[in-house]
Protein backbone atom coordinates (compact mmCIF):
# COMPACT_ATOMS: atom_id res chain seq x y z
CA UNK A 1 0.00 0.00 0.00
CA UNK A 2 1.55 3.41 -1.04
CA UNK A 3 1.64 6.38 1.19
CA UNK A 4 -0.99 8.12 -0.69
CA UNK A 5 -3.46 5.42 -0.69
CA UNK A 6 -3.25 5.35 3.03
CA UNK A 7 -3.91 8.88 3.30
CA UNK A 8 -7.22 8.48 1.52
CA UNK A 9 -8.00 5.48 3.35
CA UNK A 10 -7.84 7.01 6.98
CA UNK A 11 -9.04 10.62 5.29
CA UNK A 12 -12.52 8.39 4.45
CA UNK A 13 -12.74 7.06 8.25
CA UNK A 14 -12.22 10.35 9.68
CA UNK A 15 -14.99 11.44 7.54
CA UNK A 16 -17.31 8.93 8.23
CA UNK A 17 -16.90 8.69 11.66
CA UNK A 18 -17.54 12.71 12.45
CA UNK A 19 -20.33 12.29 9.74
CA UNK A 20 -21.95 9.66 12.00
CA UNK A 21 -21.05 11.48 14.91
CA UNK A 22 -22.86 14.27 13.54
CA UNK A 23 -25.74 12.13 12.22
CA UNK A 24 -26.03 10.66 15.88
CA UNK A 25 -26.50 14.21 17.78
CA UNK A 26 -28.68 15.53 15.19
CA UNK A 27 -30.92 12.52 15.22
CA UNK A 28 -31.73 12.80 19.06
CA UNK A 29 -32.47 16.43 18.45
CA UNK A 30 -35.22 15.62 16.36
CA UNK A 31 -36.09 12.30 17.74
CA UNK A 32 -37.25 14.93 20.94
CA UNK A 33 -38.59 17.36 18.59
CA UNK A 34 -40.63 14.92 16.94
CA UNK A 35 -41.80 12.90 20.18
CA UNK A 36 -42.85 16.06 21.27
CA UNK A 37 -44.47 17.26 18.65
CA UNK A 38 -46.45 14.31 18.30
CA UNK A 39 -47.80 14.15 21.67
CA UNK A 40 -47.93 17.73 21.47
CA UNK A 41 -50.16 18.74 18.88
CA UNK A 42 -52.39 15.44 19.84
CA UNK A 43 -52.82 17.09 23.41
CA UNK A 44 -53.58 20.57 22.11
CA UNK A 45 -56.96 21.74 21.89
CA UNK A 46 -58.85 25.10 22.70
CA UNK A 47 -59.58 23.99 26.07
CA UNK A 48 -56.12 24.33 26.65
CA UNK A 49 -55.99 28.23 25.99
CA UNK A 50 -58.99 29.15 27.65
CA UNK A 51 -59.27 26.49 30.87
CA UNK A 52 -57.56 26.61 34.22
CA UNK A 53 -56.27 23.68 36.07
CA UNK A 54 -58.94 20.92 37.38
CA UNK A 55 -59.10 18.16 39.32
CA UNK A 56 -57.96 14.47 36.97
CA UNK A 57 -60.96 13.12 35.38
CA UNK A 58 -62.35 16.85 34.38
CA UNK A 59 -63.16 17.26 30.52
CA UNK A 60 -62.86 20.78 31.35
CA UNK A 61 -59.17 21.65 32.10
CA UNK A 62 -56.61 22.98 30.16
CA UNK A 63 -53.32 25.73 31.00
CA UNK A 64 -54.52 28.97 31.19
CA UNK A 65 -53.02 29.75 34.35
CA UNK A 66 -49.53 28.18 34.21
CA UNK A 67 -49.39 30.16 30.66
CA UNK A 68 -50.49 33.55 31.97
CA UNK A 69 -48.46 32.68 34.82
CA UNK A 70 -45.24 32.09 32.95
CA UNK A 71 -45.57 35.11 31.14
CA UNK A 72 -46.23 37.66 33.90
CA UNK A 73 -43.00 35.61 35.84
CA UNK A 74 -40.58 35.73 32.89
CA UNK A 75 -42.28 39.20 31.70
CA UNK A 76 -41.09 40.54 35.01
CA UNK A 77 -37.95 39.28 35.11
CA UNK A 78 -37.45 40.29 31.52
CA UNK A 79 -38.44 43.93 32.86
CA UNK A 80 -35.83 44.30 35.46
CA UNK A 81 -33.05 41.73 33.87
CA UNK A 82 -32.94 43.90 31.02
CA UNK A 83 -32.28 47.19 31.94
CA UNK A 84 -29.86 45.62 34.87
CA UNK A 85 -27.92 44.24 32.32
CA UNK A 86 -27.48 46.33 29.46
CA UNK A 87 -26.33 48.78 31.83
CA UNK A 88 -23.83 46.83 33.95
CA UNK A 89 -22.71 45.61 30.41
CA UNK A 90 -22.30 49.18 29.68
CA UNK A 91 -20.40 49.86 32.78
CA UNK A 92 -17.93 47.23 31.85
CA UNK A 93 -17.03 48.25 28.18
CA UNK A 94 -17.46 51.89 27.79
CA UNK A 95 -16.43 53.03 32.10
CA UNK A 96 -14.83 50.06 33.62
CA UNK A 97 -12.80 48.64 30.33
CA UNK A 98 -9.79 46.64 31.08
CA UNK A 99 -9.65 47.70 35.31
CA UNK A 100 -9.64 45.11 38.01
CA UNK A 101 -13.17 46.50 39.62
CA UNK A 102 -14.29 45.28 35.66
CA UNK A 103 -12.00 42.11 35.29
CA UNK A 104 -13.65 40.65 38.36
CA UNK A 105 -17.75 41.44 37.32
CA UNK A 106 -16.75 39.54 34.27
CA UNK A 107 -14.75 36.98 35.69
CA UNK A 108 -17.57 36.59 38.26
CA UNK A 109 -20.64 36.65 36.09
CA UNK A 110 -18.93 33.78 33.55
CA UNK A 111 -19.06 31.58 36.84
CA UNK A 112 -22.90 32.80 37.60
CA UNK A 113 -23.64 31.97 33.99
CA UNK A 114 -22.41 28.07 34.73
CA UNK A 115 -24.01 27.82 38.24
CA UNK A 116 -26.62 25.55 38.87
CA UNK A 117 -29.68 27.07 38.56
CA UNK A 118 -31.33 25.16 41.20
CA UNK A 119 -28.55 26.76 43.27
CA UNK A 120 -30.14 30.34 42.52
CA UNK A 121 -33.59 29.00 43.57
CA UNK A 122 -32.27 28.19 46.91
CA UNK A 123 -30.55 31.16 47.54
CA UNK A 124 -33.63 33.03 47.09
CA UNK A 125 -35.57 30.83 48.78
CA UNK A 126 -33.08 31.39 51.88
CA UNK A 127 -33.30 35.73 51.28
CA UNK A 128 -36.77 36.03 49.74
CA UNK A 129 -39.45 33.00 50.71
CA UNK A 130 -37.61 32.07 54.11
CA UNK A 131 -38.04 35.68 55.39
CA UNK A 132 -41.33 36.40 53.41
CA UNK A 133 -43.21 33.59 54.76
CA UNK A 134 -44.93 31.96 51.67
CA UNK A 135 -43.65 31.50 48.28
CA UNK A 136 -44.60 34.16 45.13
CA UNK A 137 -44.42 34.92 41.84
CA UNK A 138 -42.14 37.71 42.66
CA UNK A 139 -39.46 35.69 44.10
CA UNK A 140 -39.39 33.84 41.18
CA UNK A 141 -38.82 36.53 39.21
CA UNK A 142 -36.34 37.29 41.12
CA UNK A 143 -34.47 34.18 40.84
CA UNK A 144 -35.15 34.44 36.51
CA UNK A 145 -33.57 37.87 36.98
CA UNK A 146 -30.36 36.42 38.57
CA UNK A 147 -29.89 33.61 36.19
CA UNK A 148 -30.51 36.29 32.95
CA UNK A 149 -28.61 38.57 34.19
CA UNK A 150 -25.19 37.77 33.18
CA UNK A 151 -26.07 36.42 29.87
CA UNK A 152 -26.97 39.97 28.96
CA UNK A 153 -24.28 41.66 30.77
CA UNK A 154 -21.92 39.56 29.16
CA UNK A 155 -23.29 39.36 25.60
CA UNK A 156 -23.88 43.21 26.30
CA UNK A 157 -20.23 43.86 27.25
CA UNK A 158 -18.98 41.73 23.76
CA UNK A 159 -21.34 43.83 21.47
CA UNK A 160 -20.10 46.92 22.99
CA UNK A 161 -16.54 46.26 22.72
CA UNK A 162 -17.07 45.17 19.14
CA UNK A 163 -17.95 49.03 18.18
CA UNK A 164 -14.94 50.13 16.74
CA UNK A 165 -12.99 52.11 18.76
CA UNK A 166 -12.56 54.89 15.90
CA UNK A 167 -16.57 55.46 15.97
CA UNK A 168 -16.42 56.80 19.19
CA UNK A 169 -13.64 59.16 19.19
CA UNK A 170 -15.13 60.21 16.22
CA UNK A 171 -18.18 61.04 17.85
CA UNK A 172 -16.48 62.76 20.65
CA UNK A 173 -14.71 64.74 17.73
CA UNK A 174 -17.95 66.20 17.05
CA UNK A 175 -18.09 67.47 20.89
CA UNK A 176 -20.65 64.85 22.08
CA UNK A 177 -20.29 64.22 25.64
CA UNK A 178 -19.53 60.45 26.86
CA UNK A 179 -23.48 59.41 27.59
CA UNK A 180 -24.51 60.81 24.33
CA UNK A 181 -21.87 58.79 22.46
CA UNK A 182 -22.96 55.76 24.15
CA UNK A 183 -26.45 56.05 24.15
CA UNK A 184 -26.51 57.67 20.28
CA UNK A 185 -23.14 56.06 18.77
CA UNK A 186 -21.87 52.83 20.36
CA UNK A 187 -25.78 51.34 21.50
CA UNK A 188 -26.34 51.76 17.96
CA UNK A 189 -23.46 50.38 16.24
CA UNK A 190 -24.61 47.36 19.03
CA UNK A 191 -27.95 47.24 18.43
CA UNK A 192 -29.07 43.66 16.57
CA UNK A 193 -26.01 41.80 18.99
CA UNK A 194 -27.67 43.17 22.02
CA UNK A 195 -31.27 42.25 20.83
CA UNK A 196 -29.84 38.65 19.95
CA UNK A 197 -28.39 38.81 23.92
CA UNK A 198 -32.10 39.64 25.14
CA UNK A 199 -33.94 36.72 23.17
CA UNK A 200 -31.31 34.60 24.43
CA UNK A 201 -31.52 35.49 27.90
CA UNK A 202 -35.05 35.22 27.92
CA UNK A 203 -34.92 31.87 26.26
CA UNK A 204 -32.82 30.45 28.30
CA UNK A 205 -34.37 31.16 31.86
CA UNK A 206 -38.55 30.15 30.13
CA UNK A 207 -37.41 26.69 30.37
CA UNK A 208 -35.88 27.05 33.97
CA UNK A 209 -37.73 24.34 36.53
CA UNK A 210 -36.02 24.36 39.43
CA UNK A 211 -35.48 27.70 40.27
CA UNK A 212 -39.46 28.44 40.45
CA UNK A 213 -40.05 25.22 42.31
CA UNK A 214 -38.20 26.86 45.31
CA UNK A 215 -39.63 30.59 44.72
CA UNK A 216 -43.24 30.63 42.76
CA UNK A 217 -43.76 27.45 43.46
CA UNK A 218 -47.34 26.69 42.04
CA UNK A 219 -50.93 26.96 41.98
CA UNK A 220 -53.28 24.89 39.91
CA UNK A 221 -56.18 27.75 38.81
CA UNK A 222 -55.41 31.40 37.38
CA UNK A 223 -53.76 34.08 39.74
CA UNK A 224 -52.35 37.30 38.50
CA UNK A 225 -51.08 38.45 42.06
CA UNK A 226 -47.80 38.54 42.20
CA UNK A 227 -47.83 38.32 45.73
CA UNK A 228 -48.42 35.00 45.80
CA UNK A 229 -47.23 31.33 44.65
CA UNK A 230 -47.94 30.93 41.14
CA UNK A 231 -48.49 28.60 38.14
CA UNK A 232 -45.56 28.12 35.50
CA UNK A 233 -45.44 25.67 32.37
CA UNK A 234 -42.27 24.36 33.76
CA UNK A 235 -43.52 23.50 37.21
CA UNK A 236 -47.20 22.39 35.70
CA UNK A 237 -45.50 20.45 33.72
CA UNK A 238 -42.79 18.79 35.95
CA UNK A 239 -46.15 17.81 37.95
CA UNK A 240 -48.76 16.76 35.11
CA UNK A 241 -46.02 14.60 33.89
CA UNK A 242 -44.97 12.89 36.64
CA UNK A 243 -48.38 11.92 38.11
CA UNK A 244 -50.06 8.73 37.02
CA UNK A 245 -53.25 10.31 35.50
CA UNK A 246 -53.53 9.96 31.90
CA UNK A 247 -55.96 13.34 31.05
CA UNK A 248 -53.11 15.03 33.44
CA UNK A 249 -50.08 13.82 30.99
CA UNK A 250 -51.25 14.76 28.55
CA UNK A 251 -51.88 18.66 29.96
CA UNK A 252 -48.01 17.56 30.39
CA UNK A 253 -47.35 17.22 27.17
CA UNK A 254 -49.17 20.33 25.64
CA UNK A 255 -46.79 22.32 28.11
CA UNK A 256 -44.14 20.56 26.82
CA UNK A 257 -44.98 21.48 23.51
CA UNK A 258 -45.81 25.49 23.44
CA UNK A 259 -42.95 25.82 26.07
CA UNK A 260 -40.16 24.23 23.39
CA UNK A 261 -41.64 26.12 20.11
CA UNK A 262 -41.81 29.71 22.76
CA UNK A 263 -38.22 29.14 23.32
CA UNK A 264 -37.30 27.68 19.63
CA UNK A 265 -38.93 30.26 18.30
CA UNK A 266 -37.14 32.84 20.19
CA UNK A 267 -33.88 31.25 19.64
CA UNK A 268 -34.75 31.17 15.38
CA UNK A 269 -35.72 35.30 15.84
CA UNK A 270 -31.92 35.63 17.76
CA UNK A 271 -29.72 34.03 15.28
CA UNK A 272 -31.56 35.85 12.61
CA UNK A 273 -30.88 39.09 14.20
CA UNK A 274 -27.20 38.25 14.38
CA UNK A 275 -27.25 36.79 10.23
CA UNK A 276 -29.28 40.47 10.16
CA UNK A 277 -26.12 41.99 11.10
CA UNK A 278 -23.59 40.23 9.91
CA UNK A 279 -25.06 40.26 6.59
CA UNK A 280 -24.90 43.85 6.53
CA UNK B 1 16.86 72.28 17.44
CA UNK B 2 14.73 72.49 14.46
CA UNK B 3 14.89 74.57 11.75
CA UNK B 4 11.64 76.83 11.12
CA UNK B 5 10.88 79.08 8.48
CA UNK B 6 8.99 82.12 9.49
CA UNK B 7 5.46 82.00 9.37
CA UNK B 8 4.17 85.51 7.89
CA UNK B 9 0.47 84.56 7.92
CA UNK B 10 -1.85 84.56 11.26
CA UNK B 11 -1.13 82.08 13.18
CA UNK B 12 -4.00 79.90 14.38
CA UNK B 13 -2.26 77.20 17.34
CA UNK B 14 1.34 77.97 18.44
CA UNK B 15 2.77 75.29 19.77
CA UNK B 16 5.55 75.41 22.52
CA UNK B 17 7.76 73.18 24.18
CA UNK B 18 5.23 70.36 23.67
CA UNK B 19 5.92 67.12 25.52
CA UNK B 20 3.68 64.34 25.52
CA UNK B 21 3.85 61.22 27.40
CA UNK B 22 1.63 58.21 26.92
CA UNK B 23 0.29 56.32 30.23
CA UNK B 24 2.14 53.05 29.36
CA UNK B 25 4.83 54.67 28.01
CA UNK B 26 8.16 55.22 29.90
CA UNK B 27 9.42 58.23 27.44
CA UNK B 28 7.82 60.88 25.65
CA UNK B 29 6.80 60.32 22.27
CA UNK B 30 6.86 63.86 21.88
CA UNK B 31 9.87 66.12 23.10
CA UNK B 32 10.30 69.76 23.47
CA UNK B 33 8.24 70.47 20.06
CA UNK B 34 8.04 74.09 19.48
CA UNK B 35 5.39 74.47 16.27
CA UNK B 36 3.45 77.15 14.60
CA UNK B 37 0.57 76.27 12.34
CA UNK B 38 -0.58 79.12 9.73
CA UNK B 39 -4.06 80.14 9.92
CA UNK B 40 -6.10 79.66 6.61
CA UNK B 41 -3.56 76.82 5.13
CA UNK B 42 -2.97 73.38 5.10
CA UNK B 43 0.30 72.18 7.35
CA UNK B 44 1.26 68.25 6.39
CA UNK B 45 2.98 66.03 9.33
CA UNK B 46 5.37 63.76 7.83
CA UNK B 47 7.42 61.75 9.10
CA UNK B 48 8.49 57.76 9.27
CA UNK B 49 6.34 55.71 11.14
CA UNK B 50 6.46 55.96 15.27
CA UNK B 51 7.71 59.98 14.62
CA UNK B 52 4.79 60.94 16.85
CA UNK B 53 3.06 63.08 14.05
CA UNK B 54 -0.21 61.32 14.72
CA UNK B 55 0.04 61.87 18.75
CA UNK B 56 0.65 65.41 17.79
CA UNK B 57 -2.72 65.77 15.80
CA UNK B 58 -4.49 64.65 18.34
CA UNK B 59 -3.18 66.60 20.84
CA UNK B 60 -4.73 69.41 19.16
CA UNK B 61 -8.68 68.30 20.44
CA UNK B 62 -7.23 66.44 22.72
CA UNK B 63 -8.50 62.93 21.82
CA UNK B 64 -5.73 61.77 24.32
CA UNK B 65 -7.84 62.43 26.95
CA UNK B 66 -10.28 59.38 25.90
CA UNK B 67 -7.69 57.02 27.25
CA UNK B 68 -6.45 57.50 30.97
CA UNK B 69 -2.97 58.53 32.32
CA UNK B 70 -1.41 60.11 29.11
CA UNK B 71 0.44 63.16 30.10
CA UNK B 72 0.62 66.73 28.52
CA UNK B 73 3.21 69.50 29.48
CA UNK B 74 3.84 72.52 27.77
CA UNK B 75 1.94 74.75 25.50
CA UNK B 76 -0.77 74.57 22.35
CA UNK B 77 -2.06 78.00 22.25
CA UNK B 78 -5.23 78.35 20.41
CA UNK B 79 -6.92 81.74 20.52
CA UNK B 80 -4.35 83.22 23.26
CA UNK B 81 -5.43 80.12 25.68
CA UNK B 82 -3.39 77.15 26.59
CA UNK B 83 -5.68 74.42 25.30
CA UNK B 84 -3.90 71.89 27.84
CA UNK B 85 -5.26 73.22 30.98
CA UNK B 86 -7.14 71.02 33.26
CA UNK B 87 -9.92 73.38 33.04
CA UNK B 88 -10.28 73.43 29.49
CA UNK B 89 -13.76 73.07 28.12
CA UNK B 90 -13.42 69.79 25.97
CA UNK B 91 -16.85 69.87 24.43
CA UNK B 92 -16.32 73.60 23.32
CA UNK B 93 -12.60 72.74 21.49
CA UNK B 94 -13.47 69.58 19.78
CA UNK B 95 -16.54 71.96 18.33
CA UNK B 96 -14.28 74.43 17.34
CA UNK B 97 -11.38 72.20 16.20
CA UNK B 98 -12.74 69.04 14.23
CA UNK B 99 -10.86 65.66 13.29
CA UNK B 100 -11.17 63.31 10.40
CA UNK B 101 -9.92 59.83 10.79
CA UNK B 102 -7.79 57.15 9.16
CA UNK B 103 -10.76 55.23 8.23
CA UNK B 104 -14.85 56.57 7.13
CA UNK B 105 -16.24 56.72 10.40
CA UNK B 106 -19.97 56.87 9.28
CA UNK B 107 -22.30 56.62 12.40
CA UNK B 108 -24.80 53.70 12.39
CA UNK B 109 -26.94 56.28 11.14
CA UNK B 110 -28.93 58.12 8.08
CA UNK B 111 -26.80 60.34 5.77
CA UNK B 112 -29.02 63.13 7.01
CA UNK B 113 -28.80 62.68 10.09
CA UNK B 114 -24.99 62.17 9.95
CA UNK B 115 -24.01 65.32 9.18
CA UNK B 116 -27.11 66.83 11.48
CA UNK B 117 -25.16 65.12 14.48
CA UNK B 118 -22.61 67.41 15.42
CA UNK B 119 -25.18 70.24 14.72
CA UNK B 120 -28.27 68.80 16.88
CA UNK B 121 -25.48 68.26 19.36
CA UNK B 122 -25.34 71.99 19.90
CA UNK B 123 -28.95 72.13 20.13
CA UNK B 124 -30.01 72.97 16.76
CA UNK B 125 -33.71 71.78 16.32
CA UNK B 126 -35.48 73.84 13.87
CA UNK B 127 -36.00 71.53 11.08
CA UNK B 128 -35.44 74.10 8.22
CA UNK B 129 -32.43 75.50 9.08
CA UNK B 130 -30.79 71.99 9.76
CA UNK B 131 -31.76 70.74 6.41
CA UNK B 132 -30.42 73.87 4.89
CA UNK B 133 -27.31 73.25 6.53
CA UNK B 134 -26.85 69.63 5.66
CA UNK B 135 -27.47 70.68 2.21
CA UNK B 136 -25.27 73.05 2.43
CA UNK B 137 -22.44 71.19 4.06
CA UNK B 138 -23.11 67.87 1.97
CA UNK B 139 -22.24 70.79 -1.61
CA UNK B 140 -19.14 71.88 0.50
CA UNK B 141 -18.01 68.27 0.74
CA UNK B 142 -18.73 67.49 -3.08
CA UNK B 143 -21.03 64.95 -2.33
CA UNK B 144 -24.26 66.24 -2.61
CA UNK B 145 -25.28 64.77 -6.07
CA UNK B 146 -24.53 61.49 -4.79
CA UNK B 147 -26.90 61.49 -2.07
CA UNK B 148 -29.48 63.70 -2.48
CA UNK B 149 -31.97 61.14 -3.26
CA UNK B 150 -30.96 58.93 -0.17
CA UNK B 151 -30.69 61.28 2.53
CA UNK B 152 -32.40 58.75 4.52
CA UNK B 153 -30.68 55.60 3.22
CA UNK B 154 -28.30 54.01 6.03
CA UNK B 155 -24.69 55.80 5.50
CA UNK B 156 -22.83 52.59 5.97
CA UNK B 157 -24.48 51.66 2.30
CA UNK B 158 -21.80 53.96 0.80
CA UNK B 159 -18.77 53.63 -0.43
CA UNK B 160 -15.76 54.48 1.32
CA UNK B 161 -14.58 57.85 -0.74
CA UNK B 162 -18.32 58.71 -0.08
CA UNK B 163 -18.45 58.24 3.45
CA UNK B 164 -14.92 59.79 3.92
CA UNK B 165 -16.32 63.28 2.32
CA UNK B 166 -19.49 62.58 3.75
CA UNK B 167 -17.40 62.18 7.30
CA UNK B 168 -15.78 65.93 6.18
CA UNK B 169 -19.82 66.82 5.25
CA UNK B 170 -20.47 66.18 9.20
CA UNK B 171 -17.16 67.78 10.41
CA UNK B 172 -17.60 71.29 8.66
CA UNK B 173 -21.53 71.37 9.18
CA UNK B 174 -20.10 72.92 12.43
CA UNK B 175 -18.00 74.99 11.15
CA UNK B 176 -14.78 74.40 12.90
CA UNK B 177 -11.84 77.00 12.70
CA UNK B 178 -9.36 73.74 12.55
CA UNK B 179 -9.55 70.20 10.62
CA UNK B 180 -7.41 67.76 11.86
CA UNK B 181 -7.19 65.37 8.71
CA UNK B 182 -5.59 61.67 10.11
CA UNK B 183 -4.61 60.04 7.23
CA UNK B 184 -7.19 60.00 5.59
CA UNK B 185 -6.86 58.74 2.60
CA UNK B 186 -4.80 55.81 3.32
CA UNK B 187 -7.52 53.23 3.09
CA UNK B 188 -9.25 54.86 0.19
CA UNK B 189 -8.56 53.71 -3.56
CA UNK B 190 -6.83 56.61 -6.00
CA UNK B 191 -9.78 58.32 -7.28
CA UNK B 192 -11.32 58.28 -4.12
CA UNK B 193 -8.05 60.19 -3.10
CA UNK B 194 -7.42 62.92 -5.29
CA UNK B 195 -11.13 63.62 -4.96
CA UNK B 196 -10.94 64.39 -1.46
CA UNK B 197 -7.60 66.22 -2.10
CA UNK B 198 -8.84 68.82 -4.17
CA UNK B 199 -11.79 69.09 -1.34
CA UNK B 200 -9.09 69.64 1.64
CA UNK B 201 -7.59 72.50 -0.90
CA UNK B 202 -11.05 74.40 -1.11
CA UNK B 203 -11.61 73.93 2.45
CA UNK B 204 -8.78 75.92 3.43
CA UNK B 205 -10.58 79.13 2.32
CA UNK B 206 -12.34 78.72 5.88
CA UNK B 207 -10.51 76.79 7.97
CA UNK B 208 -6.85 75.91 9.02
CA UNK B 209 -5.51 72.27 8.10
CA UNK B 210 -3.46 70.16 9.65
CA UNK B 211 -2.77 66.99 7.74
CA UNK B 212 -0.66 63.65 8.94
CA UNK B 213 0.29 61.23 5.79
CA UNK B 214 2.34 58.41 5.29
CA UNK B 215 2.32 60.06 1.28
CA UNK B 216 5.03 62.53 0.60
CA UNK B 217 3.34 63.02 -2.88
CA UNK B 218 0.03 63.64 -1.18
CA UNK B 219 2.08 66.35 1.14
CA UNK B 220 3.63 68.21 -1.74
CA UNK B 221 0.58 68.46 -3.65
CA UNK B 222 -1.97 69.55 -0.93
CA UNK B 223 -0.08 71.52 1.64
CA UNK B 224 1.44 74.77 2.18
CA UNK B 225 3.52 74.18 4.85
CA UNK B 226 5.18 70.84 6.07
CA UNK B 227 6.54 69.53 9.00
CA UNK B 228 9.14 66.68 9.45
CA UNK B 229 9.04 64.92 12.29
CA UNK B 230 11.60 62.18 13.47
CA UNK B 231 11.88 60.40 16.94
CA UNK B 232 9.40 62.84 18.70
CA UNK B 233 10.67 66.15 17.98
CA UNK B 234 10.00 68.06 14.86
CA UNK B 235 13.30 68.34 12.85
CA UNK B 236 12.18 70.98 9.95
CA UNK B 237 9.19 72.79 9.07
CA UNK B 238 8.87 74.83 6.02
CA UNK B 239 6.76 76.14 3.35
CA UNK B 240 5.88 72.79 1.23
CA UNK B 241 7.91 73.95 -2.15
CA UNK B 242 10.97 74.79 -0.26
CA UNK B 243 10.92 71.83 1.68
CA UNK B 244 10.69 69.22 -1.20
CA UNK B 245 13.15 71.57 -3.30
CA UNK B 246 15.54 72.52 -0.57
CA UNK B 247 15.20 70.76 2.51
CA UNK B 248 17.85 72.60 5.34
CA UNK B 249 18.03 69.28 7.47
CA UNK B 250 20.36 66.82 6.41
CA UNK B 251 17.79 64.36 8.03
CA UNK B 252 14.55 66.18 6.24
CA UNK B 253 16.30 65.24 2.84
CA UNK B 254 17.07 61.66 3.50
CA UNK B 255 13.78 61.00 4.35
CA UNK B 256 12.07 62.78 1.59
CA UNK B 257 14.37 61.33 -1.21
CA UNK B 258 13.65 57.71 0.30
CA UNK B 259 17.04 56.89 2.32
CA UNK B 260 14.86 55.79 5.33
CA UNK B 261 11.32 55.60 6.42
Amino acid sequence: MTHTQKRIIVNNIVMMLSTLSAIIGIGFLFWILGVLILNGVDALSWNIFSQEGAPPGYEESGLKHALIGQLMIVGVATFFGVPLGILAGTYLSEYGQQSKLAETIRDISDIMMSAPSIVIGAFVYAVVVAPMGHFSGWAGSIALTIIMLPIILRTTDDMLQLVPSTLREAAFALGAPKYKVIMQVVYRGAKAGILTGILLGVARVAGETAPLLFTSFNDNFLNTNMNEPMASLTVTMFNYATSPYEDWQKLGWAAAFILSMFILGLNILGRLFLLKKRGK
Amino acid sequence: MATIAEILEEKTLEVKDFEFTYASAEQASIKKLTMPIAKHSITALIGPSGCGKTTLLRSFNRMHDLYPGNKYDGEILFKGRNILQEKEDLINLRIQIGMIFQKPTAFPMSIFDNVAYGMRLQGMKNKSELSDRVEKALKDAAIWKEVKDRLKHDANGLSGGQQQRLCIARAIAVEPEVLLFDEPTSALDPISTSGIEELIVELKERVSIIIVTHNMQQAARVSDYTGFMYLGELIELGKTEDMFVTPREKLTEEYITGKFG
